[in-house]
């Protein structure tokens, strides 16, 4: 029996007792699937059909108090991919306070990236060619955004992995002269 | 004849009962000895606040020395109970202040607690002994401080997972030079500093120190001289295993370890350098309880070495980084298990490894004893279960958690209804029971045929019709609490047998298929229940249909109506 399935159980034969007019609400959808549940409860997952949703994405499940979830939450790691690195690295958000103190441990990870910081913009140039980097992310929508636009703390919360984009990609996320800086603007160093 | 049976050997008689189901008992037997029995009594068990109010609890047992009072719903704990929903203390410590009575101790859990209420308990009880609150929120440090402070006979301070406010003062500083007489001090769940010295000075000055648990604030360097003063401990928690192991504090710290010798149980880690581990092996060979659960970032290998030092362990929670290999390591290893919970340590979907079915077999096929369990896992299958059941007839609890919800047995995709009739078929004891997974009504029926001696049931995602909650319902006889949530349970059900929620404690049903109308109608009905509605979307709508699905119903047996602190949100019916 599929989780899918709308009709298990729900004979339109059975015998039920009910009240009055309660019959309607026993035959259709009687087995409230998980996805289902999951479609109520969650706002927007492209996911959500094609695999498992996240188990993080229904309330109170899995069945764990909010103190032992805060705990296993002051180590959050999410995965850091950069655009042309054969493998992954996996960085700890809660031990960073801030943008800065997270461009600097990417920068140490990615060892030939240094920080360029211009005009609020934050980036990682690779000094072996000048190619830039723009880090992004992507939240809890699915979106990708550009890193730096919320406060931190937000950002932290939100983040499910990220990015090291090259700049001359980076480019559809948003457009404005150099002097203007707007949110989700790209320019180049 | 029993009639000129003195009352003082009576009462003499009674003083060998503890449980306090024994004492029920007893004092319906006869008025006389219903007499004897409420004026001797004197600890009392309150499973559910609003069952009784505290005026009456007072005018029956007026020597009530130990209270224990539980507030919220079980499934408050997972975020489904909104936080001011109720389970206020405040009216309990007033009514006993206003009464004179000589209350000792106090034990509270899924309870709102105040700043406010801590004072009065500090002030108004002198002889006031001992705090156990577990799972509480509503109060700060400064409560702490009040109690601290006032309380001059204070023996135990027990804080367990508690959301505490953190104002900074220095409440363990409060506690008088005086103050000699604690024997237990848990602090672990703090989020703040504390003061070092003054820890340090009130371990030393209390020498009948047996239970310390620190929180993440205090440091290796401080443990170790905090252990040179209480080498009698019994219970330890550490706060922060932060340290370069070549250092002198940690060679203090495993010389000091070896000195302690009476500690059996061991807690905390709440900050870790997997590389100190060594430092406890020391103590490993003695240990019958060890928690590990709140201690993120250890790998398997490395607990698997601490674990394999714990060859009395009856009592091991986990993260599931332990992994099945790990499982297999404890199997072989802790054969006087008797308690063991794994939880989750990826609630975030990074992708860390979890335990599976055969970490879970495992454990059944060494653990011989093991009777209560707590395990979330990635997957289950009907053949595990079914194995563990062979092996494992003497579960008490038995709680299992799937990561998805509805997952099918991982191997043959069928529900997992064989699985868990098998475990309620070979566990003839079981009185707590978790199910997880996709399931069908025939789990239920297997309930209700075989768990004869089950009085707490947990569904989630679970069940085709009402069929399933019937089952339940009429087979399970000592049934006591039953929590339920996204399952096709209905109006049929709720309604078939209203007279069985009069011996239970409590129902919880959420996103069922339960009505406004079937709801109002069991509330007309059963007067001695209440049954509570939470509507916490359209509060202003007074004219809500009857044929609404309700969101969330939690209904209890109580002998005081309905409760005058329901917020708005809470509509009893």
């Amino acid at each position: 029996m599929s989780p899918e399935s709308e009709t298990s159980g729900g004979l339109k034969t059975e015998l039920t007792l009910g009240l009055p007019g309660d019959l309607q609400v026993q035959k259709s959808g009687i087995k409230r699937g998980f996805s289902e549940v999951v479609d109520l409860k969650l706002v927007n997952d492209s996911k959500a059909e094609s695999q498992p949703p996240s188990t993080t994405q229904v309330v109170g499940w899995p069945p764990v108090r909010s103190y032992r979830k805060n705990l296993v939450k002051n180590c959050k790691y999410v995965k850091v991919a950069a655009d042309g690195a054969p493998y992954l690295r996996k960085i700890d958000l809660e031990i960073h306070s801030s943008y800065q103190d997270l461009l600097t441990a990417m920068g140490d990870m990615f060892t030939c990236l240094t920080i360029c910081n211009v005009l609020n913009e934050r980036k990682l140039v690779d000094s072996a060619n000048g190619e830039e980097y723009v880090p992004t992310y992507e939240d809890k929508d699915g979106d990708w955004m550009l890193v730096g636009d919320v406060p931190w703390k937000m950002f932290v919360e939100s983040c499910k992995r990220m990015r090291l984009m090259k700049s001359s990609e980076a480019i559809g996320l948003g457009a404005a002269a150099p002097s203007t800086p707007s949110k989700g603007s790209s320019t180049s160093c | 004849m029993l009639n000129y049976f003195p009352e003082e050997v009576l009462e003499h008689v009674f003083d060998f009962l503890t449980s306090h189901r024994d004492r029920n008992a007893v004092s319906l037997v006869c008025k006389s000895w219903y007499a004897v029995e409420r004026f001797s009594r004197e600890k009392v068990f309150i499973g559910n606040c609003y069952t009784i109010s505290p005026e009456r609890l007072i005018a029956r047992f007026p020597r009530v020395r130990s209270l224990t009072l539980k507030g919220k719903p079980h499934f408050a704990d997972f975020n489904l109970v909104p936080h001011d929903w109720g389970g206020y203390v405040q009216p309990w410590i007033e009514s006993m202040a206003k009464a004179g009575v000589n209350l000792e101790e106090l034990r509270l859990k899924r309870m709102l607690v105040s700043d406010e209420s801590l004072d009065l308990l500090a002030n108004f009880f002198p002889n006031f002994k001992s705090l156990v609150l577990v799972s509480c929120d509503g109060f700060s440090t400064d409560g702490l401080a009040a109690i601290a402070s006032n309380c001059r006979f204070l023996r135990e301070l027990d804080l367990q997972e508690n959301e505490i406010e953190d104002r900074r003062g220095q409440w363990l500083s409060c506690f008088p030079d005086s103050c000699t007489s604690l024997v237990s001090l848990n602090f672990a769940c703090l989020k703040g500093e504390v003061n070092l010295l003054s820890l340090e000075r009130l371990v030393a000055r209390c020498r009948n120190l047996r239970s310390l648990r620190v929180n993440h604030a205090v440091p290796l360097d401080a443990l170790q001289r905090i252990l040179a003063q209480a080498p009698q401990l019994v219970d330890l928690g550490i706060g922060s295993f932060v340290h370069d192991p070549d250092s002198e504090i940690y060679n203090k710290i495993e010389t000091g370890m070896q000195k302690c010798t009476s500690i059996t149980s061991l807690s905390g880690f709440l900050d870790v350098t997997a590389r100190c581990l060594p430092a406890v092996y020391t103590i490993c060979r003695h240990l019958t309880s060890l928690n590990l659960s709140y201690a993120p970032g250890i790998y398997s290998d490395e607990l698997v070495k601490l674990i394999c030092h714990c060859n009395k362990l009856e009592r091991l929670l986990v993260l599931d980084t332990i992994g099945d290999k790990g499982l297999g390591v404890v199997a072989s290893t802790c054969k006087e298990l008797q308690e063991l919970r794994v939880f989750p340590s990826d609630l975030y979907g990074v992708g860390n490894a979890a335990v599976t079915e055969e970490g879970l077999v495992a454990i059944s096929a060494g653990c011989r004893k093991l009777n209560s369990i707590l395990y979330f896992c990635e997957q289950m299958t009907n053949a595990a279960l079914i194995m563990v059941a062979k092996n494992c007839p003497n579960f008490i609890r038995f709680r299992l958690a799937t990561f998805n919800p509805t997952a099918p047995d991982a191997v043959t995709m069928q529900p997992l209804d064989e699985g868990f009739g098998a475990i309620v078929k070979s566990c003839k004891g079981l009185k707590r029971l978790s199910v997880s997974g996709l399931l069908t009504d025939q789990v239920f029926l297997y309930m209700g045929r075989y768990a004869k001696q089950l009085e707490m049931l947990s569904i989630a995602f679970a069940g085709d019709s009402d069929k399933g909650m019937l089952y339940v319902l009429n087979g399970c006889k000592k049934l006591k609490k039953l929590e339920i949530r996204d399952s096709p349970f209905g109006n049929a059900a709720l309604l078939a047998d209203m007279g069985k929620y009069e011996t239970m404690r409590s129902l919880w049903m959420s996103s069922c298929e339960v009505t406004l109308g079937a709801c109002k109608t069991l509330a007309q009905k059963m007067p001695r229940l209440n049954v509570e509605v939470i509507n916490e979307s359209d509060q202003m709508e007074a004219s809500v249909d009857d044929k609404h699905k309700v969101e969330k119903m939690y209904l209890y047996r109580t002998l005081v109506g309905p409760r005058k602190d329901a917020p708005d949100f809470v509509w009893t019916l």
